[in-house]
């Protein structure tokens, strides 16, 4: 756990990419493999569960040490970070006290899992000993692993790289092992680093080719009768994979999702065997795609009814084949992997089963025109492909584009102010704003993100000066400052007081130009914005 | 019923019966001043009494003929019926928690104030009271300083490994009091020059006139034009972080010491490259002590940040109340 915890404090340190991968790499070839096995797992996002609850920490800080509830409160609301508030509250361990050598392997497997489901008692006493025996700065990484809040901003890609770098592994064959979890073990992890290593389980998906956003009225360098377009569809990309009788669907987020779409898989089974396609997961209403609202509904269930299905039927629109009779098409053109996709599908037909259709490629302008009406086909704008691009994996190459709407945006006013996390916990970041309803203020969106530091620095100044209640680390502030926001599409959320909910919103501007009187009105912002009926 | 002995008024904590105002931040005629930064001592005050120590800094802030007083710590003074007397806070030289006596009942104002050990001011010296006026800059039990000369030992090792890499040490520190804490501590280490960013100079001389040992220094003015400062130790104000004046080092890591460092969000956010906490402020535990040391039965806490101390006092019976000040709003620590 030392070494773990030494590597997190020197990332949060580091200002450089480089310095990162550096420190990573490091790391790699230093730790046993069982170690290796879970940071890999930590370090690329995968949460461990939560042990204790955040009050029942705070109780147990509380009898820790002496301190009264509402202290404690107050002293989280200021940090605004429970782990680290636990890691800087309890008392240092005695001087020349050193940490125990417990490996991060053997402190998950055998002294924290066993914790899961523990009574109440049992898990109190034995975090309690852990926070006497480890100083303040791992104590903290600790504090991460026991909420189930560790967050490392190192990203996926980069630690792929340094885990490339370490064991000499080309990053292609790298990604593509990575694609098939496994339960953290020195085992998988053996396996995953071994340069040799040629066997991949039958379920293994391919690395997804990514798009480039197009940006400021940019267009791909090619001819537009090169580039084969598509809708940008707004769903969960996807590939459908068909091996050994048996059939695998993997979101981009290495999520196993067959048993939450038996549709699919059932629809699936008419496809040859050795087939992989890649796709978009969509909710269908009638003719069309439904909104992506109704997708979630399906993603978070765990037990899917026929009822569920009949109410939010899915399809799967595959744009691409990657792999056929159990060969990889990848190297192939896109515009033969095409022709070859427009065939299986003919040849095994389900209605679950779409080929999403190419548009008009003879101008720029006939897509230009096709790109401004893809709301009327609940997409996002177009997709825009080279028609000789191999299937390459990641963003890093330049063959694939993403042509998209232009965010809409509201003017709305700042409510509640609440502090972010992380490297942000002590200041203001996390804001809801509000819209006019009949001359009170309606929440409508929260939004974290758009502005640089300096403004953040700015912004949090004048909430803490401005804050009329407290409410623990929410902060409702007076209704005076008018911001931007920006956000893909609208949909109508019966349960929120607003009666509508915005897609991905993020802060555009501080308008400080407007006063609120200039805000958007709600009727005004549905009448736009929802469809109508 | 009398009046109290000490109100908040718009222009500082008032004393009425002895006609003053301590640490006033608009205009009165006479003034009591805890200490010499800039949101405890301010211009245009009629008169102004300080602990004697603290006279220099004073003149220095407020001008060379400005009318202030010294008197020396522990001498008691009349001001009308009340009587007034300075006692050492700890916090910089000349820093002084003001005595206030009427009949049987004494308040104390600590000002800013702190518990640890400082070789450039006389040690706190804990003063019975029945009503304490405490500041609580740093009042979450999250603060709890780690030994100051451990913090000393950091800043070294860091200066040296600075100068392994051949690169500039700029380490940004208040002006005043934090800045030759520092300089005294490093004695211990070196007795290598380090280098003074002109805020700091002036400052370091009253210091240095005072007694105070410190390392040897010079202000940055005087480096020759094309020395980029490798290897060496820099100290700043943190207003000139980014300025053209620390463009000249090059390369430089940087440094701030504060008691704000203790957080991590802070730390990442002001973009230093190390942090260092070091504090003139009283921790948590330095807070409750200096409390229990008093004996008070009422407890007012300056400076904005009391939720935590407030709702802790009043668990433990003490009646405890926040007074809104404009003190600490540099968030100086």
């Amino acid at each position: 756990m030392n070494a773990f915890a030494a590597l997190l404090t020197a990332l949060e340190r580091a200002r450089s990419t480089g310095r990162k991968l550096e420190l990573l790499t490091a790391y790699f070839k230093t730790a046993p493999a069982g170690d290796a096995a879970w940071a890999l797992h930590l370090l690329t996002g995968r949460r461990p569960q939560r042990i204790a609850s955040g009050p029942e920490l705070r109780r147990w800080l509380g009898e820790a040490t002496g301190l009264s509830e509402a202290v404690l409160e107050a002293t989280y609301a200021h940090v605004g970070d429970l782990a680290e508030t636990l890691a800087l509250v309890l008392p240092p361990p005695p001087a020349g006290t050193i940490a125990p050598a417990t490996s991060l392997q053997a402190l998950l497997e055998e002294t924290l899992a066993p914790l899961r489901g523990a009574s109440a008692e049992t898990r109190k006493h034995a975090l309690l000993a852990l926070w006497k025996a480890y100083p303040q700065g791992p104590r903290l990484w600790l504090n991460k692993l026991i909420t189930g809040g560790l967050r490392v901003g190192v990203g996926e890609g980069l630690t792929l790289r340094a885990l490339g770098q370490a064991f000499g592994l080309d990053p292609a064959v790298l990604q593509h092992r990575w694609m098939s979890p496994q339960t953290p073990s020195a085992e998988a992890f053996v396996a995953l680093v071994d340069p040799e290593n040629a066997t991949l389980n039958w379920a293994a998906p391919y690395p997804f080719c990514l798009a480039q956003p197009l940006r400021d009225g940019a267009l791909p360098p090619h001819p537009s009768t090169a580039v084969l377009a598509e809708w940008k569809w707004d769903g969960v990309r996807c590939q459908l994979v068909r091996r050994e009788g048996k059939t695998a669907l993997w979101s981009r987020g290495r999520e196993r999702l067959e048993d939450r779409f038996p549709e699919l898989a059932a629809a699936a089974k008419g496809l040859p065997e050795g087939t992989v396609l890649d796709g978009e997961l969509l909710a269908w209403a009638g003719d069309g795609p439904g909104p992506f609202i109704e997708l979630s509904r399906r993603l978070q269930r765990k037990r899917i009814t026929a009822a569920l299905q009949r109410t939010v039927p899915v399809r799967f629109m595959a744009y691409d084949l990657l792999e056929l009779h159990g060969e990889d098409l990848r190297p192939q053109p896109l515009a033969q992997r095409r022709q070859r996709l427009e065939a299986l599908l003919a040849s095994a037909p389900a209605p679950a089963l779409m080929l999403s259709p190419q548009l008009d490629n003879r101008s720029w302008e006939s897509l230009a025109a096709l790109r401004a009406d893809a709301r009327s086909q609940a997409a996002e704008g177009l997709m825009l492909k080279h028609e000789a691009s191999t299937y390459e994996s990641g963003r890093r190459h330049q063959s694939w584009w993403k042509w998209k709407l232009d965010p809409e945006t509201v003017d709305a006013i700042l409510l509640y102010a609440q502090p972010g996390h992380g490297r942000r916990a002590n200041l203001y970041t996390d804001f809801t704003f509000a819209v006019w309803d009949q001359g009170a203020l309606v929440p409508l969106a929260k939004a974290y993100s758009g502005l640089d530091e300096a403004t953040l620095e700015r912004l949090d100044h004048w909430i803490r000066r401005h804050t009329k209640e407290r409410f623990g680390p929410v902060r409702s502030v007076t209704p005076a400052l008018v911001f931007e926001l920006a956000f893909d599409s609208a949909h109508a959320a019966p349960r929120r007081k607003a009666g509508m909910a915005l897609r991905f919103p993020r802060i555009h501007r501080w308008r400080e130009d407007l006063s609120i009187e200039d805000a958007d009105e709600l009727e005004t912002l549905k009448a736009r914005l929802l469809p109508h009926g | 019923m009398t009046t109290p002995l000490l109100t908040l008024t718009d222009r500082g904590l008032h004393c009425p019966d002895g006609d003053f105002t301590i640490d006033p931040w608009r205009k009165v005629d006479r003034a009591i001043i805890t200490h010499g930064h800039g949101d405890h001592a301010r211009n245009g005050m009629g008169h102004y009494w300080t602990a004697a120590p603290g006279v220099p800094i004073l003149r220095k802030r407020l001008g060379q003929y400005s009318p202030v007083e010294g008197i020396p710590y522990g001498e008691r003074r009349s001001f009308g019926a009340v009587t007034v007397s300075f006692h050492p806070a700890g916090h910089i030289l000349g820093s002084a928690q003001v005595r206030v006596q009427r009949g049987n009942e004494v308040w104390v104002v600590t000002g800013d104030f702190k518990r640890e050990a400082d070789p450039t001011c006389a040690p706190f010296e804990p003063v019975p009271c029945d009503v304490l006026v405490t500041e609580a800059t740093f009042a979450y039990p999250i603060y709890q300083w780690p030994n100051p000369e451990t913090v000393m030992a950091e800043i070294y090792a860091w200066w040296q490994r600075c100068a392994a890499e051949d690169r500039p040490a700029v380490l940004y520190t208040y002006a005043l009091g934090k800045a030759q804490r520092i300089l005294a501590g490093l004695h211990a280490f070196t007795k290598e020059t380090v280098w003074l960013h002109g805020a700091i100079d002036g400052l370091t001389r009253i210091y240095r006139e005072a007694g105070v040992t410190m390392v040897p220094t010079v202000p940055v003015s005087e480096m020759p034009r094309s020395d980029r400062g490798a290897g060496r130790l820099i100290l700043a104000p943190p207003s000139a972080a980014g300025s053209k004046w620390a463009k000249r080092f090059r390369g430089a890591s940087t440094g701030f010491a504060s008691g704000w460092m203790q957080v991590r969000g802070t730390r990442r956010r002001k973009g230093y490259d190390e942090g260092f906490v070091l504090s003139d402020h009283a921790d948590w535990p330095g807070l409750l002590r200096t409390v229990e040391d008093s004996g008070a039965k009422r407890v007012l806490a300056t400076h904005g940040h009391t939720d935590a101390l407030l709702a802790h006092l009043q668990g433990q019976g003490i009646e405890a109340q926040a007074l809104a000040t404009p003190y600490g709003e540099t968030e100086e620590g």
